[in-house]
């Protein structure tokens, strides 16, 4: 098994590591970082419980080599909180009740997260289909939908402010 | 009802934020998977290809021969210690690994030791295991024929495929009934297998202390207490002690009763480790968890009912036929082969019923859990809520009327059925006639007649169920005969603050925010002073878990009756205090004062305090309270469902337009949460009405082995769910609370399949079985020769 050293920026810090070619970037955070967010629902791209940004967009780390992480830079779940204040999407669902076994959330926080970057006033339904690649059993999306709506209208009012 | 206590208190009726939302939403929960232990050691699973063969050989050289492959256990490694069988929850057996023969595809064959999860996954692909196959019986209509193959080798005289037989109700009042009707109807119905699917899979991580002989397994569990005795009982005999086995269910993603049984996984674990003396860390993957893990429902229904030509309903008679798979693991009270299952005659009063339930063997994995649902419930529900919504459509009558005209009068309860439950509540035409309003019926059924006029296929589908949760009294309700009580000890600390503990386990209901309310309650103290904890069982007082729907009917009852405890006790120290007679004293939540004088007062925080430094004389110091409860009786929750369906001609597409959900669960402990859960109910009763089935080819193949193919309901096919709720008390809960956890995914189908079936009755169509697929409705349409 080949072995690569790769160098990653996550959640700002900057992480040098040896790793087999065969490792996935979720096992890479979640083993080797222990950063335990990020969590896995299904290791074929289809709960998104294991979402992150990588370069900004969001990606299913369960489906990427953490080799193919190199150079580039990744938030996850533990990189929303900024200096002690979360961040409008996790108070949003605090509120908003978006969460119930808190399995799927970190996928949706970020995938949620991701949408507002591009669109800071979506509509309900731009909200569901953009977290139709995230699976929840618990909650029937309903509040998960009202949660980002409400990170959505914070952080408007964050930026008129 | 309007709160008792202050927002800053937090008692009932209060939309609390959830105490434990601070970690979720940080990435800091804290799940089997993500706990690490020193030295820790990977297993993996070699699974059957098969659903039925021999095994011949099992050749582990070439996976021993991998560096960091430790060891391969196989059925021949548990036989010594005779642990390759288990019992399970219904009193059959259970491989843990075989040796002579697998009896469903992916069953667990061998397990891989290795010390890391892509060594140990490396190890199963080369274990090699020569396999004759054998004949498979997946229909267990064939099962129970004659020439069937005996599946049950290991049961010595077994001669065929018949697990059980069990019935209920007066057949002969039954029968008569059904002789003398005006009207009957008949109709089969299928309710196939499902998995429920929770985000997160199964594992555990098992440590055994060789030294000390203490095994501690942390594990996803929704009964860690019973696990505990289970492992107790099962393993005894290689020394384990229930004093040395602590189990701890951490942070559950999801369990809706997937993570009641014990899987062979988690023992291969337990023994992997005991014979290391490592830690062992097993997590599933998903396929494992679909194909594996216990699948929910499989009832093959024959229903029908009598009634007179008014639509007055006279008797219920139903046979059904329950696919058990490969052994009776159902995770049932002990002393109900078929659940709850007799709770089918539903909100309606019945002069007679009967049901029969017969269970058979086939080579598919065992089970018969619930999905979401008090044990057999759904099944009992979507019967009774479809056979009258069919009955309706033959006598040519409104079925909001005719359920009206059958439910059980409010007057009536506390009300025996004829299948001899004792409902304790209810008012089923309140319900009703809330969630008619609130859709709009009338001009509903005045839309469709039009849009019928031209063509258009639109229906409006009720459901107007009744629930059984809380199992339940000791008289009746044991599993393995632990009788199913469930407990809370509470201990305030000198400084007025709170720990509590209890015997059930949360797995996303959110116990931790709920019983602390049922604490501020009773007690008057803060939600913020209350730390509520539940999972370990070295700390965490007995009890059987959280399943059915059972902790707030249970465990929330229970801390309750130890708050009340807590508060004789308090009464005394405050009656000293004030140096008043202890029936003088008034109580509002948070403090004692003197009838007539309520500047004369005691908080429960100085009582607290006195508790430890200024109590009465030949008063024990402290401030604890246990309780163990055993409920008189059941809750009955109950509800009113109606949806409203668009069909498209050409695809056979089932559009949802609306879905008003009635719920009445009894005085409501923290609307928030009570509303997440109805949201989250509903979708996972829509989930098996239009998507999820698990089936099988002749070979035994799974068809639906991973999500690829078993479709769990995106953000964008479930509907925008409307709800709203009446309220009954329960007259024998403390709380006059009831349960809402599952409700709505007992409910949900029957509405969603009366809507399209009542859009399509006037074409000829009678039944369609779930999942209503667009294939189904198109397959209907075409059939009855509907074209776009």
């Amino acid at each position: 098994m080949t072995i690569h050293r790769i160098r990653v920026t996550v959640n700002g810090i900057e992480h040098e590591a040896e790793v087999e070619s065969r490792i996935l970037l979720v096992h890479f955070l979640r083993d080797v970082l222990r950063l335990t967010g990020t969590h896995i629902g299904c290791e074929t791209t289809h709960c998104g419980a294991c979402t992150i940004l990588l370069d900004r967009k969001p990606v299913k780390s369960c489906t990427v080599f953490a080799v193919q992480a190199d150079g580039r830079d990744i938030l996850t779940v533990e990189g929303l909180e900024q200096g002690g204040q979360l961040h409008p999407i996790q108070d949003g669902f605090w509120q908003e009740h978006g969460l119930q076994c808190g399995f799927c959330t970190p996928g949706m926080l970020i995938t949620g997260y991701a949408l507002l970057q591009r669109n800071a006033d979506p509509t309900e339904e731009e909200i569901r289909w953009a977290i139709s690649g995230n699976l929840c059993r618990c909650t029937g999306y309903v509040n998960i939908v009202k949660s980002v709506q409400h990170a959505a209208e914070k952080m408007r009012q964050g930026e008129a402010a | 009802m309007t709160p008792r206590t202050a927002p800053e208190v937090g008692g009932m009726g209060h939309s609390v934020k959830r105490k434990e939302d601070p970690r979720f939403i940080r990435g800091q929960g804290t799940y089997v998977d993500d706990i690490e232990l020193p030295g820790m050691l990977y297993l993996d699973i070699v699974r059957s290809p098969y659903a039925h063969a021999k095994i011949k050989k099992i050749d582990v050289s070439k996976a021993l021969a991998i560096p960091g492959v430790l060891d391969v256990i196989t059925g021949e490694t548990l036989a010594k210690y005779n642990l390759h069988w288990m019992p399970t929850l219904m009193s059959d057996m259970q491989m843990v690994l075989p040796v002579e023969k697998v009896m469903y595809q992916a069953q667990e064959v061998a397990a891989v030791l290795a010390t890391d999860r892509y060594t140990a996954a490396d190890g199963v692909e080369a274990v090699d295991v020569d396999y004759e196959p054998l004949p498979v019986v997946v229909d267990p209509f064939k099962a129970l024929q004659p020439d069937a193959p005996v599946l049950r080798t290991d049961k010595p005289g077994k001669k065929d495929n018949h697990i059980f037989h069990w019935e209920v109700g007066n057949k002969a009042a039954t029968d008569r009934a059904f002789r003398e009707a005006e009207v009957t109807v008949q109709q089969d119905l299928y309710i196939p297998r499902i998995h429920v699917c929770s985000i997160e899979t199964c594992g555990c991580i098992a440590q055994f202390d060789r030294v000390s002989g203490q095994l501690t397994v942390w594990m996803t569990s929704q009964a860690p207490h019973v696990i505990r005795t289970v492992f107790a009982l099962v393993a005894g005999h290689v020394g384990l002690a229930e004093h040395k086995v602590r189990i701890i269910s951490p942070d559950l993603g999801g369990g809706f009763g997937g993570k009641v049984p014990v899987y062979p996984g988690y023992v291969i674990a337990v023994a992997a480790s005991v014979l290391t003396g490592k830690p062992v860390k097993w997590i599933e993957d998903r396929m494992e968890n679909l194909q594996a893990d216990s699948f929910a429902r499989d009832y093959h229904i024959t229903a029908e009912l009598a009634a007179k030509q008014d639509g007055t309903l006279t008797a219920l008679r139903i046979k059904t036929l329950a696919d058990h798979g490969y052994t009776d693991a159902a995770a049932n009270p002990s002393k109900f082969p078929a659940g709850l299952f007799h709770i089918c005659t539903g909100s309606y009063d019945f002069q007679a019923a009967h049901v029969e339930v017969d269970g058979a063997y086939t080579n598919k994995p065992p089970g018969g859990i619930a999905y979401r649902c008090s044990f057999r419930v759904t099944e009992a529900v979507h019967t009774i809520e479809r056979m009258v919504d069919i009955l309706a459509h033959e006598l040519q009558m409104d079925p909001a009327d005719l359920r009206k005209k059958n439910f059980i009068n409010p007057e009536r309860f506390p009300y025996t059925s004829a299948l001899g439950w004792e409902y304790d509540s209810g008012n089923y035409g309140g319900a009703l006639d809330l969630a008619m309003q609130r859709i709009g019926y009338a001009d509903l059924r005045q839309e469709q007649a039009e849009k019928r006029q031209r063509g258009e296929l639109m229906g409006i589908g009720i459901s107007s169920f009744t629930e059984i949760v809380g199992a339940g009294p000791s008289k009746h309700f044991d599993i393995l005969g632990l009788k199913m009580f469930d407990s809370c000890e509470i201990r305030i600390h000198p400084t007025g603050k709170v720990i509590a503990r209890f015997g059930t386990k949360s797995q996303g209901q959110g116990h931790e925010t709920t019983y602390a309310q049922i604490l501020a309650e009773e007690l008057g103290i803060p939600v913020d002073d209350i730390q509520v904890e539940e999972g370990d069982t070295d700390t965490a007082p007995y009890g059987l878990g959280t399943y059915g729907s059972r902790s707030t009917p249970t465990a929330g009852a229970a801390a309750s009756i130890a708050s009340q405890k807590i508060r004789a006790k308090a009464r005394k120290i405050a009656a000293y205090l004030l140096d008043a007679r202890e029936d003088d004293l008034e109580w509002e939540p948070g403090k004692f004062y003197v009838k007539g004088s309520p500047e004369r007062a005691k908080t429960i925080q100085e009582i607290t305090f006195a508790a430890y430094t200024d109590y009465p004389e030949g008063m024990e110091a402290g401030l604890e309270a246990v309780s163990y409860y055993d409920p008189p009786n059941l809750t009955f929750p109950f509800g009113s469902y109606i949806c409203v369906v668009d069909i498209d001609k050409g695809t056979g597409q089932v559009k949802i337009r609306r879905f008003v959900a009635v719920d009445d669960c009894g005085n409501i402990i923290n609307p928030m949460i009570v509303e997440g859960q109805v949201h989250g109910g509903l979708t996972m009763g829509l989930a098996p009405a239009m998507f999820e089935e698990i089936s099988y080819d002749e070979q035994g193949n799974i068809q639906q082995g991973s999500f690829i193919d078993y479709l769990l309901p995106t953000a964008v096919e479930t509907p925008k769910w409307e709800t709203d709720k009446t309220c009954t008390p329960s007259p024998h809960h403390p709380l006059g609370a009831k349960g809402i956890g599952e409700s709505a995914t007992v409910g949900a189908p029957a509405a969603i399949v009366n809507a399209v079936v009542d859009a399509l009755w006037h074409l000829g169509v009678r039944h369609i079985d779930i999942p209503i697929t667009p294939e189904k409705v198109w397959k209907c349409l075409r059939d009855n020769g509907v074209t776009a």
